[in-house]
């Protein structure tokens, strides 16, 4: 088993709980990880992204070789076009639809969906309007999350097992929200997926 | 024992934890600051009352940990890159003076320039200092060489630098412990002048670090860090100083490369091996990240031969940070790529978060400069920095920390009016207060802004020491009470702000305005966990 996941969005959009989340999960299936992230001038409401690398043996490489990730989980439509180099030909993309817009010459949201929209496999889900369904506004990362797990190799258990250790010091309301958030991603993922079979 | 997951920082700060560290001295720098919040939050060093509070700056990081070290404890001093720069007198020194307890320092160099002024590669000050370096190429060796470092330095009475780049310093992986040793109890120096730098002992002490040179030359062909890995093939052998080995594996999949591989993981390098590779094939590939530390040392000047290959002779690009793929193109594989970034994609840059006071401050001081004329305001190293980008483009340097009160000083000199420097509340403590006196001293017509946002708000909200003092500060340095001005930047507070920069730019001697209002990303955060403190209280 193997997985190459780049995560991205803007700096505070919460990519790196997404990751940590992944990792402690791995972390329980006895897998090994290597996850490299941003840390100090690039987290100011810039681009930012991790290279999270999951193997069941011994993985070399902090970061991910181009032309090899098997899937892009993006909390913002445009950042998930930036790190399509790495991207494998068949890989998947999977990315929040609602745009983050802090600069002025932010494109044309139509033209990213159609790139988006080009790849046989991806998810464009408009994760903030699902946090705010869960009640949960501030959880876009782990709908996002939820919206991955149908395509990487770990029991989704695992992933509500990671959000109770991860979130855990910060109450059990904010586990729950969590939870909440990424059942509900999940869901759209696999609803998604079974819509596409029967057309 | 248990499996941690931890970034490489981190996996130093356990290592050093665990191999009896009493003391962490650090200024918090990217990519260096988790390894000293990592020891902050530790059961452990809190249970043992490990020092860990942050330093004024790199200096007194590296001083403090001497003194430490010279009663006897295990201390470690960590850094970015820049900060040996300003810790380099005592970094120096302490090779002389020796150690008691071991001193290690643990510096993350920058390579690429995620979070910094330059890409300068640490190991030449170990060269420098003629001490063992240590530089990790995994989180496990990384805290493996914490752990054994104080060991290292107290073997040889010197101390010891551990070197790691970014990409080690912010990777997470799972991490074996070992088992806790104990602190070492308070002692003094055997020597009562061991660290008493007169040159007549100056002079005894320096012949003693060149007597121990072949040691821990010895030392470094023996280390289990440095590892000769056989190979068939001997058109190419492969030098892979820290973290490059991984990126040299990562294009051997099921490590079936079948060149001679030299693992470098500890200096001084290991002659004998590198005689081994050298003599043994016919080219050499040296894969380092940061400068061409090994490739320079063994090329030398008078081989035109082009058997040592690397960043010098173009084998790997000269700048910027290593990654599997400019390692696999210098090995000649074939890098695959299937998709382009479309063009509709926009540059996002960072930016001074929504809410930020320095917004404020930029919105008055570009108001008031218009009066005045361009390019006369100088900066400094902080969030503030990206004033200096669109829509502001408010200053005009921004080069090391403190850099902005003396450059306004010198220009002022020059004859420049007004001269404006603007630095934060930290790095004005890191450097600014003997700039400040330098202009005091002088009475130079300065105007220097201190942006006070009561943390070191860049590298993630660190205290900051002179929160609450600055005035203080100010005045006792020598600055007329009436020319310290405080300000609060806010929007409604703009007309006021503009006059009274005005006012200042107009004075004709040293003034310091201290627009102060906190960060607003420590104020939620701080807010967030007084709430869940609430909450917990009300369960």
């Amino acid at each position: 088993m193997k997985a190459d996941i780049i995560l991205s969005g803007v700096g505070g959009q919460g990519i790196v709980s997404i990751a940590a989340t992944i990792a402690q999960a791995a972390l329980d299936n006895d897998l090994f990880i290597k996850q490299s992230e941003v840390h100090g001038m690039s987290q100011r409401g810039g681009a930012v992204y991790s290279h999270l690398r999951i193997s069941d043996k011994p993985i070399a490489s902090d970061l991910i070789p181009m032309g090899s990730a098997d899937i892009i989980i993006s909390v913002e439509p445009m950042e998930s076009l930036r790190y399509l180099p790495w991207l494998k030909e068949e890989g998947w993309l999977v990315t929040n639809s609602a745009p983050f817009i802090n600069i002025p010459d932010y494109p044309d949201l139509n033209l990213l969906y159609s790139e988006i929209e080009k790849f046989p496999n991806h998810i464009l889900i408009n994760a903030d309007e699902i946090a705010r369904q869960v009640k949960s506004p501030r959880s876009t990362n782990i709908v996002m999350l939820g919206a991955a797990s149908p395509y990487l190799e770990i029991p989704n258990a695992s992933f509500e097992e990671a959000i109770k250790k991860i979130f855990g010091r910060k109450g059990e309301k904010i586990v729950e929200l969590n939870l909440q958030a990424l059942r509900a991603g999940r869901e759209f993922s696999l609803t998604h997926q079974k819509e596409k079979a029967t057309k | 024992m248990e499996k941690l997951l931890l970034l490489g920082a981190e996996a130093i700060a356990q290592g050093a934890i665990d191999g009896g560290m009493s003391g962490v001295y650090a200024y918090p720098g990217t990519p260096s600051t988790e390894i000293t919040e990592y020891i902050q939050n530790n059961k452990i060093a809190i249970e043992r009352n490990i020092h860990r509070q942050w330093s004024a700056n790199e200096k007194t990081a590296v001083e403090a940990a001497l003194g430490m070290s010279y009663a006897g404890k295990r201390a470690m001093a960590c850094m970015k890159h820049v900060g040996l720069n300003v810790a380099a007198d005592p970094f120096i020194n302490s090779a002389i003076t020796g150690v008691n307890g071991g001193l290690v320092i643990t510096v993350a160099d920058d390579p690429s320039m995620h979070s910094s002024q330059n890409e300068q590669d640490s190991r030449f000050y170990g060269k420098f200092a003629m001490i063992p370096m240590l530089e990790p190429s995994n989180q496990q060796e990384a805290y493996d060489m914490a752990y054994d470092s104080f060991e290292v330095s107290e073997q040889f009475k010197i101390p010891v630098l551990i070197r790691i780049t970014t990409r080690l310093s912010h990777s997470r992986s799972g991490i074996t412990r070992k088992e806790l040793k104990p602190e070492n109890k308070l002692s003094y120096p055997d020597d009562p002048i061991q660290f008493v730098l007169l040159p007549s002992n100056a002079r005894k002490r320096y012949k003693g670090l060149l007597s121990i040179q072949s040691a821990i030359e010895e030392a470094a062909e023996k280390s289990k860090y440095n590892k000769y890995i056989e190979g068939k093939d001997k058109s190419l052998g492969i030098i892979a100083c820290g973290i490059a080995f991984n990126y040299l594996m990562e294009n051997y999949p099921d490590n079936n490369c079948p060149h001679p591989i030299l693992k470098i993981g500890q200096y001084p390098m290991p002659y004998s091996l590198l005689d081994k590779i050298v003599n043994e094939c016919e080219k050499i590939l040296v894969l380092e990240d940061g400068y061409p530390f090994v490739e320079e040392q063994i090329k030398g000047y008078f081989d035109k031969s082009g058997k040592i290959t690397g960043r010098l002779s173009g084998a790997i690009p000269r700048d910027g940070e290593l990654n599997p793929d400019v390692v696999g193109k210098a090995l000649g594989k074939e890098i695959k790529q299937y998709f382009k970034v479309p063009e509709v994609i926009s540059n996002r840059p960072p930016e001074l978060c929504s809410g930020c006071a320095h917004r404020d401050i930029y919105n008055a001081l570009n108001e008031t400069m218009k009066e005045f004329g361009k390019q006369k305001v100088f900066s400094d190293i902080g969030c503030y920095t990206l004033g200096a980008l669109p829509p502001w483009n408010a200053i005009n340097s921004c080069v090391d920390m403190g850099a902005s009160i003396t450059m306004a000083k010198g220009a002022a000199d020059a004859g420049v009016r007004p001269s404006v420097a603007v630095i934060g509340d930290s790095t004005f403590t890191h450097s600014g207060m003997t700039a400040l006196l330098d202009c005091v001293y002088e009475n130079t017509p300065v105007t220097i802004i201190i942006a006070d946002n009561a943390t070191t708000a860049m590298t993630g909200g660190q205290t900051s020491p002179a929160t609450g003092r600055l005035e203080e500060i100010c005045i006792g340095l020598g600055v007329k009470p009436e020319h310290v001005r405080v300000l609060t930047p806010l929007p409604k507070f703009h007309e006021e702000m503009v006059k009274v920069i005005r006012e200042e730019l107009l004075y004709e001697g040293v003034s310091v305005i201290i627009p102060r209002r906190e960060c607003v990303q420590t104020a939620t955060r701080s807010k967030k966990e007084q709430k869940v403190k609430t909450e917990e209280v009300a369960q």
